[in-house]
């Protein structure tokens, strides 16, 4: 394995048997995103993007094929090997934000490190921090539904580096959101993509966003891989 | 997941559904309180069935016969031991034989059973001389003949003095006698309570030892003794199950045995034994516990002697007993049962709701395992906390129990009665049941939760 990328997929696929059809959601997709790069994955709907970011977060299994990750075949991890990568290698967000409603804010960010068993003493400290880099500690003690849509993400983004993963997973960021906070957000992974030298994988439906703030984007229609292009920020 | 966190993130989602988990909660300790409800009313009526037995100080005392005499051993007994050959070479009850019991680890003392025919008037009628007949001379009050038993010190304890009227024997050597109120009613008619103060004479059968004599052989004289009658009992001691239990007039032991009253033993003693001691029908061996009674019986039987006790009667007692907590246990763990159904349904209601969020925790780091454990403590949890409840409920129901029996007994005259027994053992069981119950429940909801697929459980709206 190349040590220069973050993610590399070989001819990964992921079918569904439905009744005695097959849906091929992914076909024998084989894409590379270099380490410390932010790159979009662009589609229509059924492309193939949230299942091939569903592969790459080691929330699902490919049917064949290889999707490694900083040099790990997610497809050769145990289930509780995947537990520990979602953990602490990657960090996701989504476009739904998928905050727990019954915890606040700092709750919510806190409990990655709860699965990941970090001592209690310096959890408030790295809760802080996280709030702090997404500029939404006075908002800490607040609960999900009393935040606006772009806080609620930014929560989201904290909870995703509160691990600080290598890698960070984004369906959508933007999708529930109006092209202001769109664009926060968006600046907001900019900043950590270049601060902190994080790859991100983005899935987005919009193209100016992608030509915008990624590097490199990759098309998919149907299930495969159609084309990259290098954007001109990368240049 | 460390157990600190898993603990806390249980106790939160258990708050989140209030009602619902205090429902559930609620519907362990009604079971919980069943099955303490049904154990300690089986505790408490074997309690209560021993402490009975126990007062009756049948329990901790050994009956001791010669082998050659037949009474007193139980069937498996009488099978244990020797009769024929053996019996008629058997060692006599002397007072050696006394000596050497009452030297036996654990024996409190032994005291012998003395009971014969004695003529008794009261003290205002003249006794009959010595060496006369006693039948009552006209116009003299008329002798009553009962049977006189002598009672050792230990005899206090017993039941049948609990509710006596009068006193026991104020000291073991004090010239004084209780009657039965049967023979009490024989002396006085009308009031037989009267009789209580009254000082009465027993005349009895005399042994006296020939001048002289070395063979055994001894007279027989009449003798008068006065004894101050103190109390008067309605029951008879021991629960009836001995022979000293049957008697008109109860003295001391100590008194009979200076009283020196002839028995049948004595003429056994004539027969077979060239010396004059005095033989004893029977020994009455009180030991230190009902514990070590089978230890002394064996140390007993090694001596020579047949030993007969009550914990030999009482084994089909101990045994049914069993049987009714056994049972009583199966009853009332079916309430328990039925709750753990409401445990299954609330958890699977509780995956089912929390579907998504199982599905963000597995996205964010949690493994299959950490789901599980959530769902188990959660269940765990309520099984402990229906179980204190559960236990504080059984608690006041038997509290309930207790004063309503004691209420029922008071007013039928009847002494106070504890039915109801919650020893810690059964409290601390009930709770530990209440979790493993809770927990067994837990299973099927939590293979459930750890095996949601993160994928579709983030879709799930």
């Amino acid at each position: 394995m190349n040590d220069i990328f973050a993610i590399r997929t070989e001819r990964a696929s992921r079918h569904h048997q439905l009744g005695s059809s097959t849906i091929r959601a992914l076909d024998e997709v084989s894409v590379t995103v270099p380490r410390g790069e932010f790159a979009s994955l662009l589609g229509p709907s059924g492309s193939g993007k949230s299942t091939l970011l569903n592969l790459l977060a080691g929330l699902d299994r490919p049917t064949s094929g290889a999707i490694e990750v900083l040099g790990k075949d997610l497809a050769k991890m145990t289930s509780e090997e995947l537990a520990v990568y979602r953990r602490l290698t990657v960090g996701m967000v989504f476009q739904s934000f998928n905050l727990i409603s019954s915890m606040t804010v700092a709750e919510n960010v806190e409990l990655p490190l709860r699965f990941a068993e970090t001592p209690r003493e310096g959890r408030a400290a790295r809760v802080k921090e996280a709030l702090d880099r997404v500029e939404l500690s006075h908002r800490a003690g607040h609960r999900p539904s009393e935040l606006s849509g772009g806080e609620q993400q930014r929560a989201s983004i904290a909870r995703a580096l509160i691990n600080q993963p290598s890698l960070l997973l984004a369906d959508e960021p933007t999708g529930n959101l109006d092209s202001r906070t769109g664009t926060e957000i968006m600046t907001v992974l900019d900043r950590l993509n270049r601060e902190m030298g994080m790859t991100i994988l983005m899935v987005t439906h919009e193209r100016a966003i992608a030509e915008k703030w990624s590097q490199r984007m990759i098309f998919m229609a149907d299930g495969q891989f159609v084309s990259e292009a290098r954007t001109e920020k990368l240049a | 997941m460390k157990t600190g966190d898993l603990l806390e993130l249980a106790g939160r989602n258990l708050r989140e559904s209030i009602l619902r988990n205090s429902l559930t909660t609620a519907g362990i300790s009604i079971g919980v309180a069943s099955l303490v409800a049904m154990l300690s009313l089986g505790t408490g009526l074997q309690e209560l069935a021993n402490r009975r037995v126990g007062q009756s100080g049948l329990f901790d005392t050994v009956y001791v016969t010669s082998m050659k005499d037949g009474r007193g051993g139980n069937q498996d007994d009488e099978a244990d031991q020797p009769k024929t050959k053996e019996a008629a070479t058997a060692k006599l009850l002397d007072d050696s034989a006394r000596q050497q019991v009452a030297q036996l680890p654990a024996v409190i003392s032994v005291d012998p059973e003395v009971r014969f025919m004695g003529d008794i008037r009261s003290s205002d009628a003249p006794a009959a001389p010595a060496t006369s007949d006693t039948a009552a001379a006209p116009g003299e009050s008329a002798s009553h003949a009962t049977f006189v038993a002598a009672l050792p010190a230990s005899s206090r304890r017993d039941e049948a003095f609990e509710s006596m009227k009068g006193h026991f024997f104020s000291s073991a050597n004090a010239n004084e006698a209780i009657v039965s109120k049967n023979f009490a009613k024989d002396l006085d008619e009308k009031t037989p309570e009267s009789i209580i103060g009254k000082t009465v004479t027993v005349q009895f059968a005399s042994r006296e030892t020939l001048p002289g004599n070395t063979s055994g052989g001894f007279s027989v004289v009449r003798k008068n003794q006065t004894v101050t009658i103190v109390g008067m009992i309605d029951s008879e001691p021991f629960g009836g199950m001995r022979r000293i239990s049957s008697a008109g007039i109860f003295v001391p032991t100590a008194i009979a045995e200076q009283w020196n009253v002839l028995q049948t033993s004595d003429f056994r003693g004539v027969a077979t034994d060239a010396d004059a001691q005095k033989i004893y029908p029977a020994l009455l061996v009180q030991v230190t516990s009902a514990g070590k009674v089978p230890e002394v019986q064996e140390a007993i039987k090694k001596l020579g002697f047949r030993t007969f006790s009550i914990l030999d009667a009482t084994k089909g007692m101990r045994r049914f007993f069993g049987i009714l907590d056994l049972f009583l246990g199966i009853f009332g763990s079916l309430a328990l049962i039925v709750a753990s159904l409401a445990i299954i349904n609330t958890l699977v209601m509780a995956v089912l709701e929390r579907r998504r969020e199982i599905g963000i925790m597995k996205a964010i780091g949690a493994s299959d395992s950490d789901v599980k454990k959530l769902f188990f403590t959660e269940a765990g949890a309520m099984g402990l906390v229906g179980g204190i409840f559960g236990v504080l409920l059984g608690l006041g129901i038997g509290g309930l129990i207790n004063f309503g029996t004691n209420l029922y007994l008071t007013q039928h005259h009847e002494s106070p009665e504890a039915v109801w027994a919650s020893p810690w053992w059964l409290l601390a069981s009930s709770i530990a049941f209440s979790i493993i119950v809770s927990l067994i429940a837990g299973l099927y909801p939590a293979a459930r939760a750890a095996k949601l697929d993160p994928v579709q459980a983030l879709r799930y709206e």
